[in-house]
């Protein structure tokens, strides 16, 4: 990330929920749909607060599930609002099909959801196996690596989600427990800047907006031509988010101060040999033991995924191509593949990486901790992999036990 | 860099010490960043936090296996294995407990310090939560801080009569938390 000095600042020491809630309030939204759950309830509660004390114009609708704040706000959203909400693991499951149906309207909905396990096997703890859940739906899906970020890519999300030419919901991500519950200093930008910043959106054409007593079809029971013409507008406007992202990415630097990169963030990758790709929290402890294998001598960079859908596989090419070995870190399974879900996409672009081999670790699932000694060895394993050893295609860090080749031969549960 | 391992249990204010802390050193132009590992939150459960200290930006997101100071806010869990788990050499504990002969003794540590928290909330705010008291005593143990910042990162979780009476919490722990060199 580059920060460049400014003029005036205010660091407030807050969580990554509560970030998240004050970048919904500096967002002005119209309307908030709210509903608890761990670790997502603190945003709630912020933004409750916010709306108490008058600091947040907002209709507050607090809904009795899930299901209702999705078809709240994507009901809320086509009206012509600008809305929030936020979600985690079970509550992002039991608005499914109203994700579906927003990412199908074309609402500009803008969500954040704290990656935590899935139902499944019944848990609290953290992994992104909820946001792999729901990659199919045809929402756009962003994620931060600390505070700071879940605030500038929750501002950032509303000038993708609402910008006339993409007009498809944003899901901002970040990880459970890890960072939701994190304290560290977030610069706040002031209300003046951020209404600067969202203001393009009002030069813009306005979208299209259900008004009451007006005939309009919206979501329309559409088959054959006119589904497919949807979905491939749908399809053609994702596509388009990758560099509109990044032109926003440019823009939010010109008055924040602040540039990540945009589709992804490279750290100490211009003369990296061998490259570890990885998303959200984990980046942090990556790019310290990075430093720390530097000072050994070992030349080694990190590819972060700020963007997941659409898939940022033109510029992860560019970065990654000719370097001696990649390891892909993913925080979830792809069930019905060995290797993780970034991994398995990722492959899909092997054959323009002029030969770089890929591997896939598998870490951070089930509130396992990627230690910095994990990621010490998942640099050890691709420089092994650079320098022509045996190295098996899919290590679970933290079990071991399932690196041994027998353990897939065993039956039962 | 200090890494600090917080133990307590849930409505004890592990968390908000460990959030105070990281908020304090902000306000000196170093850096905080703290967290809490548990499920669901629960009153009484044991809750553990971490806390990173420095004067350079942390990055890093993981839990704390060698941590070089420990804050004990709970005094069931004094004698805990679990406490002490991956202490690094030359460390420091602070122990809140009621019992004023408490002394712990470990071949990793150098420093032990011990508070009557809970005493000092029940007069002050009247209520045994130990955390602001905790506060004051880990600046003066730790000698990382001064007791103003801590008093100043107060006001951002407290307001009124109750940031006055935390306030008073922070600064009779830092005047009144016992100090032994092991």
């Amino acid at each position: 990330m580059i920060t460049k000095a400014k003029e005036k600042t205010q660091i407030k020491v807050i969580t990554g929920n509560a970030a998240a809630a004050t970048a919904a309030k500096l967002a002005c939204p119209d309307v908030v749909a709210a509903y608890p759950i761990t670790p997502q309830t603190e945003i709630i509660e912020q933004i409750s607060k916010f709306h108490a004390n008058g600091e947040m114009d907002c209709e507050l609708i607090t809904v009795e599930g899930e299901n209702s704040a999705m078809n709240a706000v994507t009901a809320a959203s086509l009206a012509g609002g600008r809305v929030f909400t936020a979600t985690s693991s079970w509550g992002l499951v039991f608005m499914y099909d109203a994700v579906l149906a927003a990412a199908g309207s074309r609402a500009p909905i803008v969500m954040v959801n704290v990656n935590r396990e899935t139902p499944g096997i019944i848990a609290v703890s953290s992994g992104q196996q909820d946001m792999i859940s729901t990659r199919d739906a045809g929402w756009i899906f962003l994620i931060a690596e600390d505070c700071q970020e879940v605030l500038d890519l929750v501002l950032q999300a509303y000038r993708l989600a609402e910008d006339y030419d993409i007009q498809v919901p944003v899901m901002v991500h970040y990880d459970g427990f890890y960072l939701s519950y994190l304290s560290e200093g977030v610069d706040v930008p002031f209300q003046e800047d951020v209404d600067t910043f969202l203001s393009v959106l009002k030069d813009q054409p306005q979208r299209t907006k259900l008004t009451p007593g007006e005939g309009l079809g919206c979501g329309s029971h559409g088959i054959l031509g006119g589904y497919l013409e949807l979905r491939h507008k749908h399809v053609s406007a994702m596509e388009r988010s990758k560099e509109k992202f990044d032109q926003i990415d440019k823009e939010y630097e010109q008055i924040f101060g602040r540039a990540y990169g945009g589709q992804i963030e490279e750290y100490r990758m211009d003369d990296a040999d061998v490259v570890l790709v990885g998303s959200g929290s984990m980046c942090g402890t990556i790019k310290t033991v990075i430093d720390e294998k530097r000072e050994a001598g070992i030349k080694v960079g990190l590819l972060k995924m700020r963007m997941f859908r659409p898939f940022p596989g033109e510029v992860m090419v560019e970065s990654l191509k000719g370097k001696k070995a990649i390891g892909v870190v993913d925080r979830s399974l792809n069930f019905g593949h060995k290797g993780g879900p970034f991994y398995t996409e990722l492959k899909s672009f092997e054959t323009k990486f002029e030969g770089s081999p890929m591997v896939s670790f598998i870490d951070g699932v089930a509130n396992t901790d990627i230690t910095t000694a994990n990621v010490a060895t998942m640099i050890d394993t691709i420089c092994d992999l650079a320098a022509g050893k045996e190295v098996p295609e899919v290590t679970w860090v933290s079990y071991p036990e399932a690196n041994d080749p027998d353990s897939a031969k065993v039956g039962g549960q | 860099m200090s890494e600090v391992r917080f133990h307590g249990r849930g409505g004890q204010g592990v968390v908000t010490t460990s959030k105070i802390l990281a908020n304090a050193f902000a306000r000196v132009g170093q850096f905080g960043a703290s967290f809490p590992m548990f499920g669901f939150e629960r009153r009484g459960a044991p809750v553990t936090a971490f806390g990173r200290f420095s004067d350079k930006p942390v990055r890093e997101k993981t839990q704390i296996y060698n941590p070089d100071i420990l804050v004990v806010l709970d005094p069931s869990q004094k004698a805990s294995d679990l406490v002490f788990q991956g202490l690094l050499p030359e460390s420091m504990l602070l122990l809140n407990d009621t019992d004023s002969t408490t002394r712990i003794k470990h071949e990793n540590l150098k420093k032990f310090a011990l508070i009557n928290a809970n005493k000092i909330a029940l007069e002050e705010i009247g209520l045994a939560i130990p955390n602001t008291v905790i506060v004051g005593a880990f600046a003066r143990m730790s000698g990382l801080l001064d007791i103003e910042p801590c008093c100043d990162a107060l006001e951002d979780y407290f307001s009124g009569k109750k940031l006055s009476a935390n306030i008073v919490c922070a600064k009779r722990g830092f005047e009144e938390v016992e100090l032994f060199d092991l």
